[in-house]
């Protein structure tokens, strides 16, 4: 039997796909030049802003939503069947986080241009891992059934180890990859068996029958019209293995170090690509495969938001390295983006406030990682104290921290921050969840402290010489600043532009 | 037809302020006067706000202004005026003009060079400050007052952190947590009342007088809201950010900071939490009463064992500020308006009390009372007699401004709304009386160890000049001291800058304390319409 493929749906991930072979190509049969570095981050950057352009072709396109890789009407019984069993949609919620996910891309591109001038590290292979690592963040919000789920989150995860080790002859970048490596895999085997489990009860695979089978309009096909207890184990299991994903506790602890340990733009990647990818599998899991099991998820998902906030920001309080402090932050605001959906059930607004803040997070913190790539250029060890005095040096990189430090702790002038805060907090308070709108509001003070500081630290006079910056950073570093402080401007000004986006995926 | 102008109040200084964001190389001499150009705009354009102010109805909403901003969060540009924001308008600006020109006037001089280590940041700083608390006043949305309730924090922190004396550091860090954690509870409580009623409209809410709001939610919801403006008030025992930041804060930043900041923590009881939330307000006054008294008495005795100058004023604050809430608990049209008033006049007469004491820390080298030795008045008659004034109005000498808003709360207290206590208010009184005792007891302790007395020679005698005076330079200072105590370095009296800067605030508190219904006629019609559930 012959699959109809929809090649326009699927031509964002196919177009990086391409793109990741033609790098590996090139590499193979040019010289082994410094323009051919620049040359091949071309190519990637110019395969990242096509796949870019088809996404937001097929948004403009707008109409219902696309989908792909159906089940044959033959084998699903009927021509409706068919088309609710399909393995890949492109609908609101799939444009929202692959346009996300590759302008993040963009960024990291522009940033890997900027480390690889260095020539320590393969630049092929470089690029090809970081266009795999895309193809399967692209694939996976579009993903409809468990199977195509747990095949692209490994996409985005597995290159992602040889991201890390790529610097060779590092201890720390190896240590890192050892065990972000061990992390990944055991989370991977954890959520297998969940999934497992949750095929065995429904017998599908596909999320929409999932949803009607957990929501008890389907008999499941295990004998007996109950549903077994083992669905619990199923549910929290597959939470679990995204946990780790999203680095939420107790799963946290891999955080500081592979972030530290990992070349900057990897980092940037870990915190934002890889970290919306598997914000978009929970989301999907939960709230379409297992919105009738609510109830069980529910609340496992508000007290992991409440500790993984917490733990978060209490941790980042005595950072001395940016990046590590960044890294705690960045499990801090992945609980903040985890809060509403232990509301998903109740308020509809829930998941859209999920993705804005994220959309908004992804602004904040690519800047930030931006300007750290800076000065790490010039301060290899890259703690605090190197930034003292940044914005007299460099007055526009600091700046620019500045700005995004002051949003990601949510504060005007960095309205995009202090607005995402109030989408979740207006979720909370209107889905019930009071506590955890407490919980969250201390730790919005807990976060502000390091932020203050690190930001006051910008603007601190430096004591003595004051060393003149002799180095100047290459024109690709200050365009992957320019653009995330632009994205982190604009939704300061209009975060009606956001709303707007994830208003249309929101789920009904 | 004048909705421009508070578009304009806040468009001249964000202006300001983003042209030298983006002008890095701006000569520095020009600085001083570009602030003082753009506060000096803003400052005539909230006087034409003044002037085409319809003043037989202070209670209607004038100069409206409702745009949408953000439709997905119901968030709306709702600006307006009505007699009870005009005057802090006004403050608001005439302050941040007379501080812009306090530094610019006195040159490198004021505060210690304070102008000359990074002019730009600092000009950047206080235009952006100048926005929050202006945008504060006129903000008619919740979430929009929130908004401009936070911009104000960072201005602030950076206006501490980095002018600021020797324990800035913590002292910024402490007032930006603080003053945060009180305003995430706020939204909290703002993000209630919109769950409830659907509208973050502050006209239309406080025009329905907390219809369709069930009891419990009200009280809870003031609560929450209470403790985020409470806390920048500060009441007692919310207050211990207050003193650390006054004390390290340069000259320019304690004035802003008594004499507006504190104001738009206030300012909340009156324009959301009062009149949207009667029911919560009625259930909730004689706690608020309780803490208002404590903070007045509290503040007398802490400013009666003060030794640092600043810190005394900085006590003195939250004692004031105890008058005000105690006008806010009463709930009567009487006692909120004394609150009201007593509001704008401490803006006026601590504005000007920290000014001197920034100045007197500039010649003295010190703000302990102590040190200082005494006999100002025969040493610097005129900054003696400036700060006697000063310290006459704020202990509410009838006849200056400070009388008529402690008088009017403790009234207020006499009688309060029905529904409340009227025995609990009258021990409010009789201790907010015997609190006002005590204000008069530390502000003449003060007088008599400062301006009275004997000059003490040595310690009186600056430890060292700045480099500007010619008298200062080691050479001369070496041979004047040869030559004997005939030729002490005696500090400048009151100069020329300091006079245009602090006149303004002298005419004001005599102005509004001989003519007290200035105000009151602005003012009673707004309150009466707020309180309409209540009285």
């Amino acid at each position: 039997m012959i699959q109809q493929i929809d090649f326009f749906a699927i031509s964002p991930p196919l177009v990086l796909a391409l793109a990741a072979g033609l790098v590996l190509l090139l590499d193979a049969f040019l010289p082994a030049r410094p323009r051919t570095r620049s040359g091949l981050g071309l190519v990637t950057l110019a395969g990242v802003l096509t796949s870019l352009g088809f996404v937001v072709a097929q948004a403009l396109r707008g109409g219902a939503p696309q989908s792909t890789f159906c089940v044959p009407p033959a084998l699903a019984g009927g021509q409706a069947q068919s088309a609710a069993m399909c393995s890949f949609v492109v609908d609101g919620f799939t444009l929202v986080f692959a346009g996300m996910v590759l302008a993040a891309g963009v960024v990291v591109v522009l940033m890997s241009m900027t480390e690889l001038a260095g020539g320590a590290i393969p630049v092929g292979e470089w690029y090809f891992l970081l266009l795999c690592t895309l193809v399967g963040a692209v694939t996976l919000p579009a993903s409809r059934d468990l199977i195509m789920l747990v095949v692209a989150l490994e996409l985005v995860s597995l290159p992602v180890f040889a991201l890390t080790a790529l610097k060779r002859y590092d201890g720390r970048a190896s240590e890192a990859a050892v065990k972000l490596f061990v992390v990944s895999v055991v989370s991977t085997a954890i959520m297998l068996f969940g999934v497992s489990l949750l095929y065995g009860i429904a017998g599908s695979v596909h999320l929409s029958r999932l949803g009607e089978v957990f929501s008890g309009r389907q008999a499941p096909t295990v004998a007996g019209a109950e549903l077994p207890a083992v669905v619990t184990v199923g549910v929290v299991l597959v939470a679990a293995g995204f946990a780790f994903k999203i680095a939420a506790v107790p799963f946290h602890s891999w955080a500081a170090d592979v972030y530290q340990g990992a070349p900057v733009p990897v980092a940037a990647l870990l915190s934002v690509v890889s970290k919306a990818a598997g914000f978009a599998g929970l989301i999907l899991v939960l709230v379409t495969g297992l919105a009738g099991q609510a109830a069980t998820w529910a609340p496992i998902v508000g007290i992991l938001a409440a500790l993984t906030m917490t733990a978060g920001n209490l941790l980042a309080l005595r950072q001395r390295s940016a990046v590590r402090l960044l890294a705690w932050s960045s499990v801090a605001q992945s609980g903040y983006v985890l809060a509403p959906l232990a509301v998903a059930a109740i308020a509809r607004g829930a998941v859209g406030a999920s993705m804005a803040y994220l959309v908004i997070y992804a602004a904040m913190n690519l800047g930030a990682f931006a300007v750290v790539m800076l000065v790490s250029r010039t301060a290899a060890r890259n703690e605090l104290d190197d930034y003292r005095g940044l914005a007299l040096r460099r007055p526009a990189a600091g700046v620019t921290l500045a700005f995004c430090l002051v949003c990601l702790a949510g504060l005007p002038p960095g309205l995009a921050g202090l607005f995402a805060k109030v989408f979740v907090f207006r979720e909370l308070v209107g889905g019930g969840a009071g506590w955890l709108a407490v919980v969250m509001a201390v730790n919005t003070v807990i976060g502000l402290y390091y932020y203050a500081v690190w930001t006051g630290r910008l603007f601190a006079p430096v004591g003595g010489e004051a060393s003149p910056a002799t180095y100047r950073p290459p024109v690709t570093a200050w365009l992957a600043v320019g653009v995330a402080l632009a994205a982190a401007v604009l939704f300061s000004i209009a975060p009606q532009l956001v709303l707007d986006m994830t208003a249309l995926s929101a789920f009904g | 037809m004048m909705g421009w102008i508070p578009v304009a109040l806040l468009a001249v200084p964000l202006l300001g302020a983003l042209v030298l964001l983006l002008s890095p190389h701006a000569p520095r001499r020009a600085l001083p006067a570009y602030g003082l150009i753009f506060s000096g705009l803003t400052l005539a354009v909230s006087l034409v706000l003044l002037a085409t102010f319809d003043h037989g109805a202070p209670a209607r909403i004038q100069a409206e202004l409702d745009q949408p901003w953000v439709p997905g969060l119901g968030l709306r540009l709702h600006l307006g005026v009505d007699g009870i924001s005009l005057p802090l308008i006004v403050l608001t600006a005439l302050l941040t003009f007379l501080c812009f020109g306090y530094l610019s006037w006195g040159g490198a001089r004021a505060g210690g060079g304070f102008m000359s280590a990074r002019p730009r940041a600092l000009v950047f700083t206080l235009l952006v400050l100048e926005v929050g608390m202006i945008g504060t006043f006129l903000a008619l949305d919740l979430l929009l007052f929130f908004v401009f309730f936070e911009i104000v924090l960072i201005p602030m922190y950076f206006l501490i952190g980095v002018w600021g004396g020797a324990g800035r550091r913590a002292a910024s860090i402490k007032f930006i947590l603080y003053t945060l954690l009180g305003s995430v509870v706020m939204l909290l409580g703002l993000l209630l009342v919109w769950a409830q009623t659907g509208t973050l409209d502050i006209e239309a809410l406080s025009a329905s007088h907390g219809a369709g709001l069930p009891r419990s939610l009200q009280i809870l919801a003031f609560v929450a809201i209470g403790i985020g403006l409470a806390v920048k008030t500060p009441m007692w025992p919310l207050h211990t950010w207050l003193p650390d930041a006054h004390t390290e804060a340069p000259t320019v930043g304690s004035v802003l900071l008594a004499g507006v900041l504190l104001k738009m923590g206030t300012y909340g009881f009156a324009r959301i939490a009062i009149p949207v939330l009667p029911e919560g307000a009625v259930a909730v006054a004689p706690w608020l009463g309780a803490f208002a008294v404590v903070g007045i008495v509290y503040g007398a005795l802490a400013c009666l064992a003060q030794r640092d100058l600043k810190r005394l004023i900085a006590y003195s604050s939250v004692g004031h500020m105890g008058f005000v809430l105690l006008g806010f608990a009463t709930l009567t049209p009487v006692g909120v308006n004394g609150a009201l008033f007593a509001n704008v006049a401490h803006g006026l007469i601590t504005g000007l009390l920290f000014f001197l004491a920034g100045a007197v820390k500039e010649r003295y080298h010190t703000s302990e009372i102590p040190e200082l030795g005494g006999g100002m008045l025969t040493t610097m008659p005129r900054l003696g007699s400036v700060l006697t004034f000063a310290a006459i109005a704020s202990l509410g000498l009838p006849g200056l401004a400070g009388f008529w808003g402690e008088m009017l709360a403790l009234f207020g207290a006499f009688q309060p709304a029905d529904g409340l206590p009227r025995g609990l208010f009258l021990a409010y009184m009789v201790i907010g009386g015997l609190g006002a005792v005590l204000t008069a007891a530390y502000f003449l302790v003060m007088l008599s160890r400062v301006t009275h007395g004997r000059p003490r020679a040595q310690t009186r005698r600056p430890i060292h000049e700045h480099p500007v005076e010619p008298l200062a330079s080691p050479a001369r200072a070496a041979t004047t001291a040869t030559l004997g105590p005939a030729a002490q370095i005696v500090p400048d009296d009151i100069r020329r800058y300091e006079l245009l800067a602090w006149t303004p605030l002298v005419v004001l508190i005599l102005l509004f304390g001989l003519w007290p219904g200035l105000l009151l006629s602005l003012s009673t019609p707004p309150v009466q319409t707020l309180l309409g559930a209540i009285s």
